[in-house]
C-alpha cells in the first residue's frame, strides 16, 4: 500500500479520479448494466446442479396411478363449492377424515384497512380446513406442507382434487419420516396468513384467528399447487415470495430434476427455455425471464401462496399448472407422481434445505446466477457514489442549512406513509370516489405535493442558500443514497438494483447550476413513482400482454392499493421503504435543484 | 394393608388437599412437602420396622443354615425347597390386544418375572440365576439400583385419537433409576449405569451425561416398595432423539426366559412389529411384596411391549385383525417355563357381539378396571390344551364395524414452538382437563436443554384466559454445558378446559465444536411429563387379593375415585443459529486479506515516521562536511 502512504502517489490517484471523474460515472454506469444484462448470456452463467446428498443420490419410483380419481373428487369439489357459494368446510372435514387424516379447521377474520377492488373483499371472513398425516415413524417434530388455495369461481377445483388424491395414496404408505400437512386455505393469501401465524402463534398483522389444534412440528418444506384445468400443457414454476425472499434454490433443482425424469413441460415466468443460446432470440428469452424474475422479487409482494412461508424460514414454491394451446398435453396422474417424488425426496431430507443458494436469479430453469455474480452488476452503480464523494472539496460547517430539508423531506415520507389510510375516511365524504381511489390518490397527492413543498425552505430560516450549503446537502444525500441502496440491495436485490439504476444518475448530474426546468423535467420522470410507472410498462411488455397508457395508469393505481394492502395485510417492507426512505432521499436531491 | 408403593398418589393427593386448603401461595408449598414428607415417614417407619423384622428372620435361618420360609404360606413350597434353592421364581406373559376406534389395533405383551430374593443381603451374593436375567440381576447388585426403568419407543402415542396406553412412554429413549439410599456416589454410579445399559440394550444410553439428568422432585416417585424418595437417589434422562431399530429389540428379547422360541414371543418378528405406527420396548425393575401381607420383598422384572398397527398401512383400510396379519406368525404353545400365559382381547365395545366378531371364540370372559374404565376381556388361556384347537395354532381374528369418532381422553397435552426467527422463541405447552365437572391437579415436568436460555420471568400459566397460579414450582436454572433447566409445577386443572404453559427462551449460539454433525437438523427437547391423578369414571380396584391382569397393576392405585396417569408431550425440534460450516474457508481468506491489506498499510502509516527529504547538498559541501569529521568539528 504504498500508493496510500506515498503523498505524492497518493496525489496522483485523487488528481486523476478527479479529473477523470465523469468518464468515470458513465463508464461505471455503463458497465452496471452492460454486466447486468451479460448475466442472461448462458456462457457467463453456471449450470444448476442438487447441492442436497439426501435428495441428490436416491431416485425414488413414482406409483401414483389415481389421477383419474382425483378427477373425479375435483368435481365432486366443485359441485359442492358451487352449492355452498364458498368452501364447503364440512364435505372437505369429511373426505379428508375418510382418507384416514386427522383433520383440523381454523376459522380467521380480517377487515382491510381499505376494500381491495382487485379481489373485491373488505371484510373477510373464512375457514382453513387442513388435514395431517402422522409419519409412523416420527414423533411430531418435523412436517411438510402440501396446500391448495380454495378460490371462488370455479378455477383450482383440481388442485383441490389432486391434494386429496394424494393424501390417499400418501396414507397407505409406510415410509413417511415427517408428517405431512394438506391445507385447503380460503381467500388465498389472507387464508395462509392466518395460518400460518396460527401455527407459529405470532400475530404480525393484527388478524384475528382462532388457535390451531393440531401440528406437526417444524416445518420443513411446502408446496403450493394451482391446476385449474384436467390436463395441462406445462407447469410452471413461481419462487418470489415476500420481501423479494426466495427458497433455497435446491427446491428448484428438485421440481427441474423431476420434470425432466417424468417428461413435463416445465416453465418459469411462464417462459420455456430455448435450447439455441447462441442466438439473438434465445438470449432475448433468457433476458426476459431474468428481467421479469426481477421485477417480481422488487415488487416485494408474495406472488403465490407460498411467498408467506419464507418468512418462517420454510423452503416454499408454488406449482402452477398451465393449459395452452400446445400440442403436448399431461394428466393429472403425471402431475401427481411428480409431487409425489418430490415429497418422497424431501421426505428423505435429513436436514433443513441450506446447501444451495438462498440469492440467485434465473434466466432460465436449468441456468442460475448466484450472489457473487449479480452483485458486481450492483457494485459498479454503487462505485459511482463513491466517486462523488471523493470528488466533493472540503466544506465547512452549514448543519442549521441541511438540517431542515432533511426534516422536512422526511416528515412529507412519513405523510406519505401514514395519510392515505388515515384520511380516506375524510376523502370519501368529500369527493366522490371509492375508498380504494381515495387511498391511492391521497397516496399521489401527498407525493406530488411533496415536490413543491420542500425546496426553499433552508431559506427561511438562514437566508439566502449557499454555494456551500448545497455542497454539504448533496454530500449528505449521496451518502445517505449509497448506504439505503447498499442495504436494501443486500435483502433485495432487484429492489436495489432498479432503484440504483434511476437514483444513481440523478444523485450524479444535480447541483443548482443545471438548467432548471429540464433537469426537474429529468428527475421528475427518474423518480421512484416514475420507476414504478415504467416497470409496470415493461412487465407487461415482458408478459407480452402490452397495454395503453390508460391501462397503464389504471394499472399503477391498482399496483399503488396492492402495495399498500401487501404491506398492511402480510407486512411487506416495500411501501414503507419507498415512502419513508427512498422518497425522502429522492426530494433531498429535488431540494438541491431549487438551491437557489 | 397396601404396600407403601402408592408413594406418588400420596403425594398428588397431599398436593390436591394442599391446593384447595391452603391460602397463602407460599405457605402451600411448604406445607406439601412437609405433609408428603411426613406421610412419607410414617410409611417408611413402618416399612423399616417390617423390613428390620424380615432381616433378624433371615439372619436367624441363616444361622441355622436353614431357607428362609417362604412366604407366600403354601407348605408346599416349603417342603420342596428344602434341598432345591431358597429363592423361589416365576414368570408370566400375557398380550392384551385392544382395537381402537381409529381402526388401528393396539397390542400390548408383559412378561413378568419374579424372583423372591435379596440382591442386596448383606454377605450373600447371589450368583444363581434361573428365570432372571443374570445380565440385569449383575447389573442390580453392583449399582445397588432399587428401581429401574428404561424404554425405548419409536413414533408418538396419539393420545387424541388412541386413548391412554397401558404403559405411557415418551419418543426416544428413557431411563428413571432409583438408586438405594446405601449409595455414595450416585452420579459416578449413575454414569457407569448408563454405559453398562448402553451395551446391553445396544443403544445410545451412554450420551446421557449431566447436560440431560436431572433429579425430579414429584414427577417420578418410586413404583415399588421401598423407604427412600429423596430424590437426592433418583436420576431421571430422555434421550429424544434415539432411533430404535431391531438392534435393541434382539438384546431385549434375550432377556426373556424362552427368548424368542416359545410363547407370545414368537410373535415379535422385527419386520412386523417395526411395520407399525408406535412401538415402545421396556423394561422395568422394582421391589416387590412378596405376598398380601407385604412381609418381604421379590424383585420384578416387567418387560413390555406395545404396538400399534396401522389401519391404512397395515391393515389395508379393513377392520379386520387376525395374528398372522399382525405378526405373520400365529401361537402355537406357551413358553414351558411360564406359568401363565394368557392372550386378552378387549371386547367391551361389543356387549352383544354384533359389533365385533372373534374367530375362534373366546373360552372365557373377565373384567378387570384399566385407567378408570371397566373392561371386558375376552382371554384365551394358552396353558389350557384346547385353546389350540385342532390346528394346532391360535390365530385370532377380529373384525369389527365402529364408527370413528375422534376421541376426547380426560387427560391429554401437547406443545410446540412459537415464533420465528433464530433469536428467541416461546414454549407453549397445552394441557386439557376434559373431565365435564371435575378439576384435579397435574404435576408438569419440563426439562429443557442449557442451550435453550428460558426466560423463566415470561412464565405463565392460564387457564380459561385467567392467570393459574401453580401450587407448587420447583425450578432449577440451566448451568452452560452443565446442566438443564428443570421445572415442575403442580397445576390445578379447571374442569373442561385448556392450560396453556408459556415461557419464552432465547437461543444459544454454541461453540462450532458442540454442533451435531447435522446442526441444520435442528436441537431436540425432550417430552413434558404431565403426571396426574384422574378422577375415574368406574371405582378403581385398589383390593390385592385378587389375580389382576397384569396390564392392570404396574400403576399401583390407592384410592378409588382416582387413577395415575402420565401423558408425555412431543418432543421440540428447535433450530439454534447455525454458522455456514463451508464458510470458515472463506472466512480464513477474507480476514487475512483484511488483515494484510487493512491493518498493515494502517499500522504502516501509523508507526512510519515522515521526514521532509533535503535535497542532497552538493560535491563541495560533502568535502567540506568529511573535514570537519575527520576534525571532529560539528559537521554543517
Amino acid at each position: 500500500m504504498g500508493l496510500l502512504s506515498d503523498p505524492n502517489r497518493r496525489r496522483a490517484l485523487t488528481n486523476l479520479l478527479t479529473r477523470l471523474n465523469t468518464p468515470l460515472c458513465i463508464v461505471c454506469y455503463l458497465a452496471g448494466v452492460a454486466w447486468f444484462m451479460g448475466l442472461a448470456f448462458e456462457p457467463f452463467t453456471l449450470r444448476t446442479y442438487m447441492s442436497e446428498n439426501a435428495m441428490g443420490s436416491t431416485m425414488v419410483e413414482e406409483r401414483f396411478l389415481a389421477g383419474e380419481r382425483a378427477l373425479v373428487t375435483a368435481r365432486e369439489f366443485a359441485a359442492q363449492k358451487k352449492k355452498m357459494g364458498g368452501m364447503p368446510v364440512d364435505w372437505l372435514v369429511k373426505a379428508m377424515q375418510a382418507r384416514g387424516l386427522e383433520v383440523f379447521t381454523q376459522s380467521f377474520s380480517r377487515t382491510l384497512p381499505f376494500p381491495d377492488e382487485n379481489k373485491e373483499r373488505y371484510m373477510v371472513h373464512g375457514t382453513n380446513v387442513y388435514g395431517i398425516l402422522r409419519a409412523p415413524r416420527a414423533p411430531r417434530t418435523e412436517a411438510l406442507v402440501l396446500s391448495a388455495p380454495c378460490t371462488p369461481g370455479s378455477s383450482n377445483n383440481q388442485a383441490v382434487g389432486l391434494l386429496l388424491g394424494l393424501a390417499q395414496y400418501f396414507r397407505g404408505q409406510m415410509y413417511w419420516a415427517k408428517d405431512i400437512i394438506f391445507l385447503v386455505n380460503e381467500h388465498d393469501l389472507i387464508g395462509m396468513q392466518a395460518w400460518l401465524e396460527g401455527y407459529h402463534h405470532t400475530n404480525t398483522t393484527g388478524m384475528s384467528w382462532t388457535p390451531l389444534e393440531g401440528r406437526g412440528g417444524s416445518i420443513q418444506a411446502a408446496l403450493s399447487l394451482e391446476l385449474s384445468s384436467d390436463i395441462i400443457t406445462s407447469l410452471d414454476l413461481v419462487l418470489e415470495g415476500l420481501n423479494g425472499q426466495l427458497p433455497n434454490l435446491d427446491l428448484a433443482n428438485l421440481f427441474y430434476a423431476f420434470c425432466q425424469k417424468i417428461g413435463v413441460l416445465c416453465t418459469i415466468q411462464g417462459k420455456l427455455q430455448r435450447n439455441d443460446w447462441d442466438s439473438a432470440a434465445g438470449y432475448s428469452q433468457a433476458v426476459q425471464t431474468m428481467l421479469l424474475m426481477v421485477l417480481k422479487q422488487a415488487s416485494g409482494r408474495p406472488w403465490g401462496d407460498h411467498g408467506l412461508f419464507l418468512r418462517y424460514h420454510i423452503e416454499a414454491a408454488s406449482i402452477r399448472g398451465i393449459n395452452s394451446f400446445r400440442q403436448y398435453k399431461t394428466d393429472l396422474t403425471t402431475v401427481g407422481k411428480l409431487l409425489e417424488g418430490m415429497f418422497r425426496k424431501l421426505n428423505n431430507l435429513l436436514e433443513r434445505l441450506h446447501q444451495s443458494y438462498f440469492f440467485y436469479l434465473l434466466p432460465s430453469l436449468s441456468r442460475f446466477v448466484s450472489i457473487g455474480y449479480y452483485m458486481p452488476a450492483f457494485g459498479l452503480l454503487a462505485a459511482i457514489l463513491l466517486l462523488l464523494v471523493g470528488m466533493r472539496e472540503p466544506f465547512g460547517p452549514g448543519v442549521l442549512s441541511v438540517l431542515t430539508p432533511l426534516i422536512i423531506s422526511h416528515l412529507t415520507g412519513v405523510a406519505l406513509y401514514t395519510l392515505p389510510i388515515m384520511a380516506q375516511q375524510t376523502a370519501v365524504e368529500h369527493f366522490p370516489v371509492s375508498e380504494t381511489e381515495a387511498v391511492v390518490l391521497t397516496a399521489i397527492a401527498i407525493y406530488t405535493a411533496g415536490l413543491a413543498l420542500p425546496h426553499n425552505t433552508h431559506r427561511v430560516l438562514s437566508g439566502e442558500g449557499t454555494e456551500e450549503g448545497w455542497r454539504v446537502l448533496k454530500l449528505i444525500a449521496i451518502f445517505y443514497m449509497a448506504v439505503l441502496l447498499g442495504c436494501t440491495a443486500l435483502i433485495n436485490f432487484s429492489l436495489g438494483f432498479i432503484l440504483a439504476l434511476t437514483l444513481v444518475p440523478v444523485a450524479a448530474f444535480i447541483t443548482p447550476h443545471v438548467p432548471r426546468v429540464l433537469s426537474a423535467l429529468v428527475m421528475v420522470l427518474l423518480s421512484p413513482g416514475s420507476t414504478l410507472l415504467f416497470s409496470i410498462f415493461v412487465y407487461q411488455e415482458l408478459q407480452e400482454a402490452p397495454i395503453t397508457l390508460l391501462e397503464g395508469w389504471n394499472l399503477f393505481l391498482s399496483v399503488i392499493s396492492q402495495g399498500i394492502l401487501d404491506h398492511n395485510l402480510y407486512g411487506s417492507l416495500v411501501y414503507p421503504l419507498i415512502s419513508l426512505l427512498v422518497y425522502p432521499c429522492w426530494l433531498l436531491l429535488w431540494n438541491i435543484l431549487f438551491w437557489k | 394393608n397396601l404396600c407403601t408403593a402408592a408413594l406418588l398418589a400420596a403425594v398428588l393427593v397431599c398436593g390436591l388437599t394442599c391446593a384447595s386448603t391452603a391460602a397463602a401461595e407460599e405457605a402451600i408449598t411448604e406445607e406439601y412437602e412437609s405433609i408428603s414428607n411426613a406421610n412419607e415417614h410414617v410409611q417408611a417407619q413402618d416399612d423399616y420396622a417390617r423390613s428390620q423384622k424380615r432381616r433378624e428372620i433371615t439372619e436367624h435361618d441363616d444361622d441355622q443354615n436353614e431357607p428362609p420360609p417362604s412366604s407366600s404360606s403354601s407348605s408346599s413350597s416349603s417342603s420342596s425347597s428344602s434341598s432345591s434353592p431358597p429363592s423361589k421364581d416365576y414368570f408370566k406373559e400375557e398380550l392384551v390386544i385392544r382395537p381402537l376406534s381409529s381402526g388401528d389395533i393396539y397390542a400390548s405383551f408383559q412378561f413378568q418375572t419374579r424372583w423372591d430374593t435379596d440382591f442386596f443381603a448383606p454377605g450373600k451374593k447371589v450368583s444363581h440365576y434361573r428365570l432372571f436375567p443374570k445380565s440385569l440381576g449383575q447389573l442390580m447388585s453392583k449399582f445397588s439400583v432399587r428401581e429401574m426403568h428404561v424404554s425405548f419407543t419409536q413414533g408418538y402415542w396419539r393420545t387424541m385419537q388412541w386413548g391412554q396406553p397401558f404403559l405411557p412412554a415418551p419418543p426416544g429413549a428413557e431411563l428413571w433409576v432409583w438408586f438405594q439410599d446405601s449409595v455414595a456416589d450416585v452420579d459416578g454410579a449413575w454414569k457407569e449405569l448408563t454405559n453398562v445399559l448402553s451395551g446391553i440394550f445396544c443403544a445410545s444410553l451412554n450420551f446421557i451425561d449431566s447436560t440431560n439428568t436431572v433429579e425430579p422432585t414429584a414427577s417420578f416417585k418410586p413404583l415399588g416398595v421401598g423407604n427412600v424418595t429423596h430424590q437426592r437417589f433418583l436420576r431421571y434422562a430422555v434421550l429424544p432423539r434415539e432411533i430404535v431399530c431391531t438392534e435393541n429389540l434382539t438384546p431385549w428379547k434375550k432377556l426373556l426366559p424362552c427368548g424368542s422360541k416359545a410363547g407370545l414371543a414368537v410373535l415379535m418378528k422385527s419386520e412386523k412389529l417395526f411395520h407399525s405406527s408406535f412401538l415402545s420396548l421396556a423394561v422395568h425393575i422394582r421391589p416387590v411384596c412378596q405376598d398380601w401381607g407385604c412381609k418381604g420383598t421379590a424383585w420384578e422384572l416387567r418387560q413390555t411391549v406395545n404396538v400399534v398397527f396401522d389401519l391404512h398401512t397395515t391393515g389395508q383400510g379393513k377392520r379386520e385383525w387376525s395374528f398372522f396379519k399382525m405378526f405373520s406368525r400365529t401361537l402355537t404353545e406357551a413358553c414351558p417355563l411360564a406359568t401363565s400365559s394368557k392372550v386378552y382381547i378387549d371386547v367391551t365395545d361389543n356387549p352383544q357381539g354384533e359389533l365385533f366378531e372373534l374367530n375362534p371364540a373366546a373360552p372365557s370372559l373377565t373384567q378387570a378396571v384399566v385407567l378408570g374404565d371397566r373392561r371386558t376381556y375376552a382371554v384365551y388361556d394358552l396353558m389350557a390344551s384346547g385353546t389350540f384347537g385342532l390346528l394346532r395354532s391360535l390365530n385370532v381374528l377380529l373384525r369389527w364395524k365402529t364408527p370413528v369418532d375422534m376421541l376426547r381422553p380426560l387427560l391429554h397435552g401437547e406443545r410446540y414452538v412459537a415464533g420465528y426467527g433464530l433469536q428467541t422463541g416461546e414454549i407453549h405447552t397445552l394441557i386439557y382437563n376434559n373431565h365435564p365437572y371435575r378439576a384435579f391437579p397435574v404435576l408438569l415436568l419440563d426439562i429443557v436443554p442449557w442451550y435453550l436460555r428460558l426466560y423463566i420471568h415470561t412464565l405463565t400459566v392460564t387457564s380459561k384466559s385467567r392467570e393459574n397460579k401453580p401450587s407448587y414450582i420447583h425450578y432449577q436454572p440451566s448451568k452452560d454445558r452443565l446442566r438443564p433447566h428443570l421445572l415442575e409445577m403442580l397445576i390445578q386443572l379447571p374442569p373442561n378446559s385448556v392450560t396453556e404453559v408459556t415461557v419464552q427462551f432465547e437461543r444459544a449460539l454454541l461453540k462450532w465444536t458442540e454442533y451435531t454433525p447435522d446442526p441444520n437438523h435442528g436441537f431436540y427437547v425432550g417430552s413434558s411429563v404431565i403426571s396426574a391423578l384422574v378422577p375415574s369414571v368406574v371405582a378403581m380396584d385398589t383390593s390385592y387379593t385378587l389375580e389382576h391382569p397384569l396390564f392392570s397393576t404396574f400403576f399401583p392405585c390407592k384410592e378409588e375415585s382416582s387413577y395415575f396417569v402420565r401423558v408425555y408431550t412431543e418432543p421440540l425440534l428447535v433450530n439454534l443459529p447455525t454458522p455456514d460450516f463451508s464458510m470458515p474457508y472463506n472466512v480464513i481468506c477474507l480476514t487475512c486479506t483484511v488483515v494484510a491489506v487493512g491493518y498493515g498499510s494502517l499500522y504502516n502509516l501509523l508507526t512510519r515516521t515522515f521526514q521532509v527529504e533535503e535535497p542532497s547538498p552538493g560535491v563541495v559541501k560533502r568535502l567540506a562536511n568529511m573535514i570537519r569529521y575527520l576534525r571532529g568539528v560539528p559537521l554543517l
